[in-house]
């Protein structure tokens, strides 16, 4: 079994598998239990100023999609930071660390954009022992509006501002957690990286309405008769969390800054991907409400016995190795071409991707009297639809066809050279190949 | 108090009212919501499916599977019952396993099919539990229309013309409606007298009169249906049944199985039919399996099924065969009876091996007797009752394509018919095609 102790910031945890601030790390209870169950970390649900705490609704928080079976895709929330005093969550969190030593605990932060509240929060949170703070600039409901979460996030100058206070008040690791209510995320990253934060993590929830209520008219979840917008996560919100990650540890100007991602981990093959692309950890907070605890059990198998079979012996071998070949479309390879292999064993006869490519691609599938279904490579544009139609994996694949042979819908030789847009002659401000 | 399996002769009460209920329970029960839903997502929604192809009435299976996924089984049913009224019955009497089902590209797969039968009895359970008739009659045409028998057939085919605005009058042999819906298929099929309350909720389309207690070739002929109404439809199934000509067919405690059958389905208190405690049923159609099943359930301790073909030529389908197994049903293959023993009633029933050559059956010469109080023929049903003035082909009446018989104005369809297996499906698709026939002819 490979060793999943992960250094991350200087923190050490057994595993990279941390719980994000969220229910699940709401209190000691919560947290005891996660850590028993096997997580190697959390980051504690987000504290508040000192004072009376907010308060949540009394209605349904939550609103789901979900897939077949009932699996749940997508969870959609409006709750809040934490809605217990500030003291009793620094006691709570004293404790936990002095029982936990090996296990990295993270102080989740939302204080009003003022440095005072910052000077007067950070000593405190200091005081716990805890292994760092998280920025919440997130939270895209409720908070925004009080000028907090998200409303910071959406302002670079804020960011770098209170994360300079941060790094002032406050002596160790600074992380700060972005919103993906933005259109570009490389901007916030920026201003995090340059007001010094440690890293950054990423993604806070999408904001959202799951559902609309056709009876009463009304967004879900509906309290009393209304709803508002809620912010979503789990499963369905990964490939939107791995581009803005990937975004990040390309980007020439973040290059290099730590991130704990974020965003519809589920299992094993999740936390890899996310790491493989930059991510030196990552954080969960859907995948343990719908199963419990106990999930990341099979994240921790998984990854391991991935790693053996690989040979890597340290979560340090992998961690970035695909950013490099994340790149812009004007630089991929026009002379790669591809077409469409059916596999006629393997192939079950739905016909969907049949229907699939005559009703709304290229009409390059051919259908005979007795439900044979082949490709017409004078056709076929290689998209890549019916690979992901076909309810059986594996049955249709898409096969390079290799330099010197004649791709039969252009009539031309594939000539193995690289060639991108930047050089296509179609290309109004194409630079001459060299 | 109950009679014991072991009590000899033809008793009843050989199980408590518990056990009977319990046996008799619904073969395949209904989906609740849940079910349906994962069921439904496992429908590929197959271009140009082939379990519709496969399904003799051509419901657009892929399509009202996706009306119950996507949470509307109201609309599902509706796509069920355009195509075939009795989609009901059909949900649970099929045998799916040679229809849809086989066809399915995710038995091919994975040998697990969608379960399109539990699908459809879903969507039309909620249709008929709410006892909503989604279907409304044309303007009167003014044609009026005989229908003679009220199974399957009869009834697609009356549905049909009164929904197309003709005024349709059913006779009936019997004193009830449905057929073999009613009187054949099996109790563990259609329980709660859904045979019954399937008719009334057809009627419900208005337009068709029923008349029972009218036998053609009795109280009515053809001559006089023909002069009375514009169109005259028959399906009167197979009235007759084939006899095993053996020495001892006579002997108290041989019987025909359709009838045993009938009386298990009329009867209000299944305690009280007596069943055999060997029993032997000579066949190996559904008719053979549905009696010798039965029996067991009904508390026979020892029930034999003799079949004088190999497996692979049982008319009954495997998953048949392997539900009789299961009930503790014995099935002998290549074994045929040559004599029925007893003093006054059936004690022993002597069989031989035989071998089949060229699809002909002959005996080994090899015999061997088995204990029996009860024997069931089940070797066939026949036609019978038919008007001399039609023309039949293979023991059947002759129809073409659309349901046309030999006389002008006489349409046919159902097991009385040429063409198509004997399901009930086959019967709606033929009464309900004869009916299209029947209309475009009288409109012109
Ligand atoms: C025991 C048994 C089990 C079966 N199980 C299944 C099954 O599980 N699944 C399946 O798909 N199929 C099954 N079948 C076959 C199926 O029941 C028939 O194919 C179907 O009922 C045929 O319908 P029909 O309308 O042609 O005839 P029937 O259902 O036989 O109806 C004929 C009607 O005509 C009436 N009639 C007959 N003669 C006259 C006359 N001279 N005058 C007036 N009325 C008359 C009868 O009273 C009856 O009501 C089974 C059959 C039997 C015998
Ligand atoms: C009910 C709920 C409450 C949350 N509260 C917080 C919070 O207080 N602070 C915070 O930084 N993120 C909060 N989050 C966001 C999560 O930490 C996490 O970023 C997000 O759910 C995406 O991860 P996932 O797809 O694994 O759920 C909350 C999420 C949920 C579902
Ligand atoms: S999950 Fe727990 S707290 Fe939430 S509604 Fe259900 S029972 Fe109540
Ligand atoms: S989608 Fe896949 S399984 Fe279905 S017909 Fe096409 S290749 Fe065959
Ligand atoms: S063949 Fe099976 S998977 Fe395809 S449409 Fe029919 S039921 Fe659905």
């Amino acid at each position: 079994m490979a060793d999943l102790t992960t250094e991350f910031l200087g923190i050490k945890s057994p595993n990279p598998f941390w719980l994000a601030s969220a229910p699940p790390t709401d209190k000691e209870y919560n947290v005891r239990r996660a850590f028993e169950a096997g997580w190697g970390g959390v980051v504690w649900k987000t504290l508040g100023a000192e004072g009376p705490p907010v308060v949540n609704v009394n209605g349904p928080r939550y609103g789901a999609i979900w897939g077949a079976d009932r699996r749940l895709l997508g969870l959609n929330n409006i709750e809040l930071i934490t809605d217990r005093p500030l003291q009793t969550n620094l006691e709570e969190i004293t404790r936990v660390k002095k029982d936990y030593p090996d296990r990295a605990v993270i102080v989740s932060i939302m204080v009003p954009c003022e440095e005072q509240a910052w000077k007067d929060i950070l000593p405190q949170v200091e005081a716990t022992g805890a292994d760092g703070i998280e920025l919440n600039f997130g939270c895209p409901h409720g908070m925004a509006e009080r000028g907090m979460g998200s409303a910071v996030g959406q302002v670079p100058e804020y960011i770098q501002m209170v994360t300079e206070w941060c790094k002032k008040y406050y002596s160790k690791p600074v992380i700060v957690k972005l919103t993906p209510n933005i259109t570009d995320i490389r901007h916030p990253a920026r201003a995090a990286h340059a007001g010094h934060a440690d890293a950054v993590s990423l993604i806070n929830t999408i904001n959202s309405i799951t559902s609309v209520d056709l009876d009463n008219m009304a967004p879900e979840p509906t309290i009393g008769g209304k709803g508002t917008h809620g912010g979503y996560c789990g499963p369905a919100v990964k490939p939107i969390a791995l581009n803005m990650v990937a975004e990040i540890a390309r980007d020439p100007q973040t290059r290099g800054l730590p991130i704990s991602a974020i965003g519809g981990v589920t299992t094993w093959r999740d936390a890899a991907e996310f790491m493989a692309m930059g991510a030196g950890n990552v954080q969960v907070c859907t995948a343990a409400m719908t199963y419990g605890f106990k999930v990341v059990q099979e994240m921790i198998s998984g990854l391991s016995n991935w790693m053996d079979e690989k040979g890597y012996t340290s979560t340090q071998d992998f961690i970035g190795m695909a950013v490099p070949n994340v790149t812009d479309w004007q630089y991929l390879d026009l002379n790669y071409v591809t077409k469409a292999r059916i596999s006629q064993d393997d192939c079950i006869k739905c016909g969907r991707c049949y229907a699939a490519c005559e009703d709304t691609s290229h009409q390059a599938i051919a259908m005979s009297e007795d439900r044979v279904f082949t490709v017409k490579d004078d056709e076929c544009v290689a998209c890549n639809l019916c690979v992901n139609v076909c309810p059986v994996e594996g049955c249709i694949t898409m096969e390079e066809v290799p330099a010197g042979q004649i791709d039969e819908r252009t009539g031309k030789v594939v000539s193995g050279e690289y060639a991108n847009w930047t050089t296509h002659p179609n290309n109004p401000s194409a630079t001459a190949a060299e | 108090m109950a009679t014991s399996h072991q009590a000899s002769g033809i008793q009843a009460a050989r199980l408590d009212a518990a056990g009977i209920a319990e046996n008799f329970s619904d073969l395949h029960p209904p989906f609740d919501a849940h079910e349906a839903a994962v069921a439904a997502d496992r429908c590929y929604f197959c271009f140009d499916a082939p379990c519709m192809t496969a399904c003799p009435t051509s419901i657009d299976i892929p399509q009202f599977i996706r009306e119950i996924q996507a949470g509307h089984p109201e609309s599902a049913a509706k796509t069920i019952l355009d195509q075939n009224i009795l989609g009901g019955m059909c949900a649970r009497v099929c045998p799916t396993e040679t229809l849809c089902e086989e066809a399915c590209v995710r038995e091919a797969a994975e040998g697990k099919p969608v379960e399109i039968g539990r699908l459809q009895r879903y969507a039309t359970d909620r249709v008929m539990e709410k006892n909503e008739h989604p279907f409304a009659r044309a303007e009167a045409t003014g044609k009026r229309i005989a229908v003679v028998g009220a199974g399957p057939a009869g009834l697609a085919a009356a549905h049909r013309l009164a929904m197309l605005g003709h005024d349709v009058q059913v006779f009936d042999a019997r004193e009830k409606p449905g057929g073999l819906n009613e009187f054949g298929i099996a109790a563990y099929k259609a329980t709660d007298d859904f045979a019954q309350r399937e008719v009334d909720w057809l009627l419900q389309i208005g337009g068709i009169t029923m008349q029972y207690g009218q036998k053609l070739g009795a109280q009515i002929s053809l001559d006089e249906l023909k002069e009375q109404f514009d169109a005259v439809f028959l399906s009167i199934g197979l009235a007759g049944v084939n006899t095993l000509r053996t020495e001892g067919e006579d002997l108290k405690g041989v019987r025909d199985a359709v009838d045993f059958i009938a009386d298990l389905r009329q009867a209000d208190d299944l305690t009280t039919l007596p069943v055999g405690r060997n029993v032997v049923v000579i066949g190996g159609g559904m008719t053979a399996v549905d009696a010798a099943v039965q029996s067991k359930l009904l508390g026979a301790e020892n029930v034999t099924i003799a079949y004088r073909r190999s497996r692979e030529e049982m008319g009954a389908s495997r998953f048949e065969q392997d539900l009789a197994a299961s009930k503790g049903v014995k099935l002998m293959f290549n074994v045929m009876p040559v004599a029925i023993h007893g003093e006054g009633a059936v004690s022993e029933i002597e069989l031989e091996y035989t071998e089949v050559s060229g699809g002909k059956v002959t005996g080994t010469g090899e015999r061997f007797r088995l204990v029996a109080d009860q024997v069931f023929k089940a070797i066939g049903q026949t036609l019978q009752g038919q008007p001399d003035a039609i023309a039949l082909e293979g023991g059947k009446i002759k129809v073409d394509a659309n349901g046309r018989t030999s006389v002008a104005g006489v349409w046919a369809g159902g097991d009385c018919a040429s063409g198509g297996e004997d399901l009930t499906v086959t019967a709606v698709a033929e009464g309900r095609d004869a009916a299209m026939d029947i209309h475009s002819s009288l409109m012109g």
